[in-house]
């Protein structure tokens, strides 16, 4: 078992819906229904993207010389 | 907020301590003379902007976005950035070179050649403009393209400040920018227009259900009879100090060409859009056509193919000023006739301001029409 998979955990979802999905992701990049709904997910339960300190001032720094932030 | 197109940003910005050396490094390297045009496709990239591109493609995923609009592992991707080279220029570089691209003589990045291939142009131009007529802009460029095609990652360690400086940011600013506004959904609106109360009306009401506006201009080379740069610029701005709020709208410029392939480049804004880190996209009617080449709503049919984008795509149908409505309205929710509306004509505004005579304030704000008269030449000749 994978470091990645050890940290998931299973749901159920109505079959078909499963089978809906399925034919909805046929040939495109989703290799899984499992990654369609993980991504649908993600979207609705957005990361913060992650800046270093130092990226972060200088960012702030540039955005607020350009008159975009206070 | 979402991921980039292929989970990550890339960044192929060479750091300030290492631009020296490979600078030196890079003028003993054989070259290859790239366009400005083409320049500003490679900084999109270096910059994280076409994400998860890490160089011009090479033939797999060349051909695999020719025939599918989708890179090789399955990702969508529908424009094909290549770099073309001549015989002369290749007969010189073989697959597992460094060379070092150069612009006007000055050498600005490090490719790693991965291959070398040789183009299909007819068969090109119908995959991505679905016709070969060379009176279609596009066409006419493929047709021109030398005859072989390198692929491989770039390392960019000279960067361009960009036409219009002060409203450039990348992806990595975009998105941190969104996050300091406390925006969660962001709507994303292209265009290479002034702006005319139409636009006003498509943008405003996305911005009815997303969080902020990011109104992103294509800043580069257009066909003649286009808005030039500056002065879609200075129209925007005149937009935003009277009746915008600075709290839910921003303005940031997109250096890069049209291409004028319809629905394979409104796959490919989008992408652009999602990797700035919008949640949402605005597609209106005949979305980067040109003349008669693709169907008025083909540019948003297209998004059917692409249920693994990634960023939500919004509908424009017709919008018109309905005299009955007494404002601004759209097909969906106006119940009169064509002999109440009157459609915005970009033609025509054009016609009236080319003579320097103004729009009415019902096609365009009249702050709008003095920014765009305070230029000469408004257009691209």
């Amino acid at each position: 078992m994978t470091e990645g998979e050890s940290k998931r955990i299973s749901i159920s979802i109505p079959i078909e819906l499963y089978r809906k999905i399925e034919g909805r992701i046929a040939g495109t990049s989703f290799r899984s229904v499992e990654e369609y709904v993980v991504s649908k997910l993600e979207n609705e339960f957005p990361s913060e993207p992650v800046y270093t300190k130092e990226e972060e001032e200088l960012i702030r720094e540039r955005l607020r010389k350009l008159g975009y932030i206070e | 907020m979402l991921p980039p197109h292929g989970g990550r940003l890339i960044d192929k910005i060479t750091p300030e301590k290492d631009r020296a050396q490979l600078t030196a490094e890079a003028v003993e390297l054989p070259s290859v003379s790239v366009s400005d045009e083409f320049r500003k496709d490679l900084e999109c990239i270096a910059y994280g902007i076409f994400s998860p591109l890490r160089g011009p493609l090479n033939r797999n995923d060349y051909l695999s976005v020719l025939e599918k609009g989708r890179l090789e592992g399955g990702l969508p991707w529908t424009i094909p950035i290549v770099l073309d080279a001549s015989e002369r220029e290749a007969s010189k570089i073989s697959e597992g070179d460094d060379i070092h691209l150069s612009c006007d003589g000055k050498p600005f990045a490090i490719m790693h050649i991965e291959d070398r291939y040789k183009i299909d142009r007819k068969a090109h131009a119908e995959m991505v403009y679905r016709t070969v007529d060379t009176n279609h802009p596009g066409v006419a460029k493929t047709m021109a393209m030398g005859p072989l095609l390198l692929g491989g990652e770039i390392d960019l360690f000279l960067e361009t400040p960009g036409k219009i400086p002060k409203y450039r940011l990348k992806p990595k600013e975009t998105r941190f920018l969104f996050k300091e506004m406390g925006w969660r959904t962001v709507a994303g609106f292209q265009t290479r227009n002034a702006p005319h109360i139409g636009h006003e009306y498509v943008q405003k009401t996305a911005l009815a259900f997303a969080d902020g506006l990011f109104i992103n201009p294509l800043i580069g080379k257009k066909k003649a009879g286009d808005f030039r740069d500056e002065v879609i610029v200075d129209a925007y701005e005149a937009l935003f100090r009277n009746y915008y709020l600075r709290n839910s709208t921003t303005l940031v410029t997109l250096e890069m060409e049209m291409r004028y392939a319809g629905p394979r480049e409104a796959i490919f804004h989008a992408i652009a859009r999602k990797n700035f880190g919008c949640t949402h996209f605005v597609v209106g009617r005949d979305h980067a056509g040109v003349g008669n080449y693709y169907g008025p709503f083909e540019a948003q049919e297209i998004f059917g193919d692409y249920p693994d984008l990634g960023i939500a795509p919004i509908f424009f149908r017709s919008f018109f000023h309905c005299e009955k409505c007494g404002g601004v309205a759209n097909d969906k929710v106006c119940p009169h006739g064509p002999e109440d509306h009157v459609n915005f004509s970009g033609t025509k505004m054009r016609q009236l301001l080319v003579k320097g005579e103004r729009p009415s304030e019902m096609m365009m704000r009249p702050e709008v029409v003095d920014a765009i008269l305070k230029h000469p030449e408004p257009f691209v000749s």
